[in-house]
Parts: C-alpha cells; sequence; structure tokens
C-alpha cells in the first residue's frame, strides 16, 4: 500500500513534465522519422511516399553545395571558435590584473540576443559606411565585399558566430585551466621544461577531456547554423551561404515540403550522432 | 590579487626604482612567479596585459559603443564616410522613432510576458518532475530521467520542423502555450535539479515526515528554501535563453502584435533607417546587460558548473 502511495504522489508530481516531454519532446522525435518517409504540407492528408523524399533532397540542386558549405562553415568556425577561446583562455589566466573586466567583456556578447549581434555585424559588413571597411580603409587596406562575395561571405558568417559565442568557452576553459594542480607545473619546470613544453606536457594533457567535449559540443552546434545566413546572406550570394539547415527550414516554410525537410533533418542528424558517438569512445577511452 | 602591504615603507622620499612584485596570489600557473617576477617577466608582463585589455575593449566593447552612439547619429551623420567617432549632435530621435517604427513597446511588453510566463510554467513543471525522481523514486524513474536526458541528444534544428508540425496540429499557433510547453520541456534543467535535491540529506526530509509534513509541504519548505542558489542559476538561464531566443518564436509567434522582440526586429529592420535600427537593437540589448550586471556571478558559477560536471 506504501508502494502504490508513493508511487502515485510520485507520478502526480511527474505528470505535468510527461505531458510536457511527451507531447512535445518524444512525439516530435518520433514524429520526424514518420515525417521523412510522408509527403505533406500540412493541409491535404499526408501520403506515404517511401523513400522519395531522401532521393529528391539528394538530387535537389545545390543539396552536395549545401553539405560542403556547412563542412566548409564548421571547419572554420572551429579553426575561430575553438582555437581562439583556449588561447584567450590561457593567456587570461596568466594574467594577475583586470581578471574581473576581461571575463565580463568576452562573456557580454553571449549575453545580447543573437538578433542583436546579427544586426550590428550586418551594419558593420556593409561594403560603404560599414565600421570594417573604415577600418581597412584608414590602415590603408583595400576594401572587402563581405557577405556580399562568395568568397568572403562564409567568413563573414564565422566572425560573427565567433563573436557572439566565443565567451562561453573562454569561461569553461578558464575554469578547467584552474583546476590543474600547480605541482604539476613546478615539477615540470624542475625538469626543465620551457613554457611551451609546460603548455604541451601539462595544460593540454590536463583539459584533454574538457577539450575533447567541447570540440564535439561545437561541432554539433556550428552544423546547425541557422540564424546567420538567415538573417545576413539569405544564402547568397550565389548559393555560397546555403547551410543544411538553412536549407531544411526553407523547405519546410517557403516551400510547404515538410517530408522532404524532415528528410534532411534525419541526414544531418545522423550525421550529428555518428559525431556524439565519436565523442563518447573518445571520453570513454580517456577514462580508461 | 591586488598588492596589499608591499608599500609599507612609502615615507621614504623617493620610491625606489624597484616597484611591487607581481601577487600571484595562491594559485600558480604556467610562468613562475619567480619568472614572471623577473625584470623581462615584468616587461612582457605588463605588455601582455596592456594588449589584452586594449584587444578586448576594441573587440567587445567598441561595437556596443559603436551601436550606441550609432543611434544618436543623424541619418546624415551614420551614413558619412569616413565616419565620426563621436556623434556631432547627440539627439535621441532614432531611440523615439525606433520606438514608434518597431512598436518597441508591445514587442518588450510581449516578450516580457512569454519570458517570465515561460520561467513560472518551466519551473513548476521541472522542479515537481526533479522532486519526484529525487526524492519519491517511483517505478521507472531512472527510465523516465533517461528518456529526458535523451531528448538533448537530439539537434534542436533537426526536431524544429515535427515540433512545428506539432504545435500546428494542436493549434498553438499564435499561442504563447505554444512556446512555454516546448520550453517546459528542458532534460538540463531537470538534471542540475535533481544532482543538487540528491544532495539534501534524507535525515532533513524525514524529520519534515515525523512532523507530520506530506510531500507537497516537504517540497514546499525543506527542498525549495535549501535549493535557493540552483533555483536562482536554473531561473536566470531560462529566463535568458527564452529571452533571446529567435528561431522558435519566428516560427510560432507570428502576429505582428504578438512577435517578440527579437523577431521583431527582425521584420522590420529591413524598412527602417540605420540609425533607427541601431536604437532598437540598444533598447532589445538593455534587458540581458542589467541581467548580466546583477547576476554576474550566479551566470558564471552556472556556466562552469552546468557544462563541466554535464
Amino acid at each position: 500500500m506504501a508502494v502504490l502511495r508513493r508511487n502515485l504522489t510520485a507520478y502526480g508530481f511527474l505528470c505535468a513534465a510527461l505531458f510536457c516531454f511527451a507531447v512535445f519532446a518524444w512525439y516530435p522525435m518520433i514524429r520526424e522519422f514518420i515525417l521523412s518517409f510522408q509527403e505533406t504540407n500540412l493541409i491535404d492528408p499526408p501520403t506515404w511516399v517511401g523513400l522519395d523524399n531522401f532521393e529528391y533532397a539528394v538530387g535537389y540542386p545545390g543539396f552536395t553545395e549545401a553539405w560542403i558549405a556547412t563542412l566548409q562553415f564548421t571547419f572554420l568556425a572551429l579553426v575561430c571558435g575553438f582555437v581562439v577561446p583556449f588561447v584567450v583562455a590561457l593567456v587570461l589566466n596568466e594574467l594577475r590584473h583586470a581578471r574581473a573586466y576581461l571575463r565580463f567583456v568576452v562573456y557580454l556578447p553571449v549575453m545580447l540576443p543573437p538578433i542583436v549581434a546579427v544586426l550590428l555585424f550586418r551594419w558593420f559588413f556593409d561594403p560603404g559606411p560599414g565600421l570594417f571597411n573604415q577600418i581597412l580603409g584608414f590602415v590603408n587596406l583595400p576594401a572587402l565585399a563581405w557577405l556580399d562575395s562568395p568568397a568572403t561571405a562564409l567568413i563573414s558568417l564565422v566572425i560573427v558566430s565567433t563573436w557572439m559565442n566565443m565567451g562561453s568557452a573562454t569561461l569553461i576553459y578558464l575554469a578547467a585551466l584552474q583546476n590543474i594542480p600547480p605541482e604539476l607545473y613546478e615539477a615540470a619546470e624542475l625538469d626543465g621544461a620551457g613554457v611551451f613544453k609546460r603548455i604541451r606536457h601539462v595544460t593540454i594533457p590536463q583539459t584533454r577531456l574538457i577539450l575533447l567535449l567541447m570540440l564535439m559540443l561545437q561541432i554539433v552546434a556550428t552544423m546547425q547554423v541557422f540564424i546567420e545566413p538567415y538573417m545576413l546572406t539569405g544564402g547568397g550570394p550565389a548559393g555560397s551561404t546555403v547551410t543544411v539547415a538553412y536549407m531544411m527550414f526553407q523547405f519546410a516554410f517557403t516551400n510547404q515540403n515538410y517530408g522532404v525537410a524532415g528528410a534532411l533533418g534525419m541526414m544531418l542528424m545522423i550525421v550529428l550522432l555518428v559525431f556524439a558517438a565519436f565523442q563518447l569512445r573518445l571520453t570513454r577511452e580517456d577514462k580508461a | 590579487m591586488i598588492s596589499v602591504g608591499a608599500r609599507a615603507t612609502a615615507g621614504r622620499r623617493r620610491p625606489a626604482r624597484r616597484r611591487k612584485p607581481i601577487q600571484t596570489g595562491q594559485f600558480r600557473t604556467i610562468i613562475s612567479p619567480l619568472q614572471l617576477n623577473s625584470p623581462w617577466g615584468r616587461r612582457i608582463y605588463w605588455s601582455v596585459l596592456v594588449t589584452v585589455v586594449v584587444t578586448f575593449t576594441l573587440a567587445f566593447v567598441f561595437p556596443l559603443y559603436w551601436m550606441i552612439t550609432g543611434a544618436m547619429k543623424t541619418g546624415e551623420e551614420i551614413a558619412q564616410m569616413p565616419p565620426t567617432l563621436f556623434p556631432a549632435a547627440p539627439t535621441l530621435d532614432a531611440y523615439a522613432e525606433a520606438w514608434s517604427l518597431f512598436d518597441l513597446g508591445t514587442l518588450l511588453g510581449n516578450t516580457a510576458y512569454y519570458s517570465l510566463g515561460g520561467w513560472v510554467f518551466c519551473m513548476l513543471v521541472d522542479v515537481s518532475a526533479a522532486y519526484a525522481l529525487s526524492k519519491l523514486r517511483p517505478m521507472f524513474g531512472n527510465v523516465i530521467l533517461g528518456a529526458m536526458l535523451a531528448t538533448l541528444m537530439i539537434p534542436a534544428m533537426v526536431v524544429l520542423i515535427p515540433l512545428y508540425v506539432t504545435v500546428v496540429d494542436l493549434g498553438l499557433l499564435n499561442n504563447p502555450w505554444g512556446l512555454w510547453f516546448p520550453a517546459a520541456a528542458n532534460g538540463f534543467n531537470i538534471f542540475l535539479l535533481k544532482r543538487f535535491f540528491d544532495s539534501i540529506p534524507r535525515e532533513l526530509i524525514e524529520a519534515a515526515q515525523i512532523d507530520g509534513a506530506g510531500p507537497t509541504r516537504v517540497l514546499w519548505s525543506v527542498i525549495l528554501p535549501i535549493s535557493r542558489p540552483i533555483l536562482g542559476v536554473v531561473s536566470i538561464f531560462t529566463i535568458v535563453t527564452s529571452f533571446k531566443d529567435f528561431t522558435w518564436p519566428l516560427l510560432v509567434m507570428t502576429d505582428s502584435d504578438k512577435m517578440t522582440l527579437s523577431v521583431g526586429l527582425s521584420q522590420t529592420a529591413g524598412m527602417v533607417s540605420q540609425n533607427a535600427i541601431m536604437g532598437g537593437l540598444v533598447v532589445a540589448s538593455i534587458p540581458t546587460i542589467i541581467v548580466f550586471f546583477v547576476f554576474q556571478r550566479h551566470i558564471m558559477a552556472g556556466l562552469t558548473a552546468g557544462s563541466i560536471k554535464g
């Protein structure tokens, strides 16, 4: 009896969460799977079409380009968004002054609504009176077309993305660096290791786990990039910034073709799950 | 970190060339205190410090300065080449213009309503779920927790479309519940709360039970008062996340009088002059920046606590 009562009260407390998860988290996950095998525009009743959606998506002009753009964006965003925060955290950790100010400032863009960062940078990227070209002109460098040229559009998106996201990674690394036992550095120093050797043989092995974790999290986050192309380039110029997520959004909300969007989503998810599985394996190896 | 007492000999006429050493405090890092305080170490340290402070200020503060002053310039001045560093005749006209063009009053009101309403609902749902999973321990509790955490593995963009389809089916478009229900299904919040509740000793709860407190009373009078720190962190993150969110409200709240601030700004930005856009952006940034100023410690603590162990 007591067990039954305990279970009843427990499920009483759980029921609201179970409802929210069932309808708005678990069911959509199943729905995603179903959707990718259906043709539906949400008005007519859906029809089963087997693998047609996948075939259509793969054969769609720009499909390969979208994956290439996504991978390029992810790669560039990692070069900036993964390496820069770590180096910044390393330097910040050595500084003994202005620490609170620097931490505050680097996290400030993370607090801004992304739309603010994006619209602000859209103005900076303006080829005419935009801040970036004015600065380039000031130091006598040629002006760039930024968002208007296929050559620089993607890297411009990476700049915005790094600016508005690097704060959290930096602070996480900083916390990890502060957990390194000082004895290790002392021992390394006694063994005659210079600054770079200390970084290579003490700092990096000691923060390896968090570095791997953040690497995977960032890959998953950047592969879903949407706001930047949606607001800054609209996929242009010449389709150079159409990412997979952006293409998915367009299929669903411009063409009302939810099935194909679902199929693209499935592909994106499989790729991301492969990364996640890879991460799990790496972290497990690390513990062993 | 700031050295105290190094100037004990301040009474001397000419302070010696030796300046106070750079204090390293209790923790040492890559560079040893000895190296840091060698003549070259000091030179390098101070030049790196100045470079970093200047670079950070230029990279992260200057864009915001440019945004705020951009909104104080006139339409001609903002398009002028080369740009002026200070507004020639600062006016607040662009802010007033932004306020009326973007209908910022409505947008701010909507966003505040959605964020705060979502926060109340999310806390009710997630706290009671975490309490049930942590302290009441029902059958299949671990299965449920696992299924909740599994939702964190699914990328947000991937469930966006089926979630939208679900919300359309339920007729929740342009209804705040279309934002609140999905936001409450937050596995990470439940995980953080449950982990904190797990650390509350059983004896406290048993003592309350002996005094005749039922499960609701235990939650309200024992668990919640102890859990204030984690409740604060979860609350701040919930509110800030929903305030910042763009893609989901873009899909769900499409009526122009029901839009959130971010969505409203994005929809009208193409039709408004540059200085008015900047005015709108400043207004949109103020709430989160105030929250950051006030809750800086909690936000930074929550950031690292959640991610390192999670």
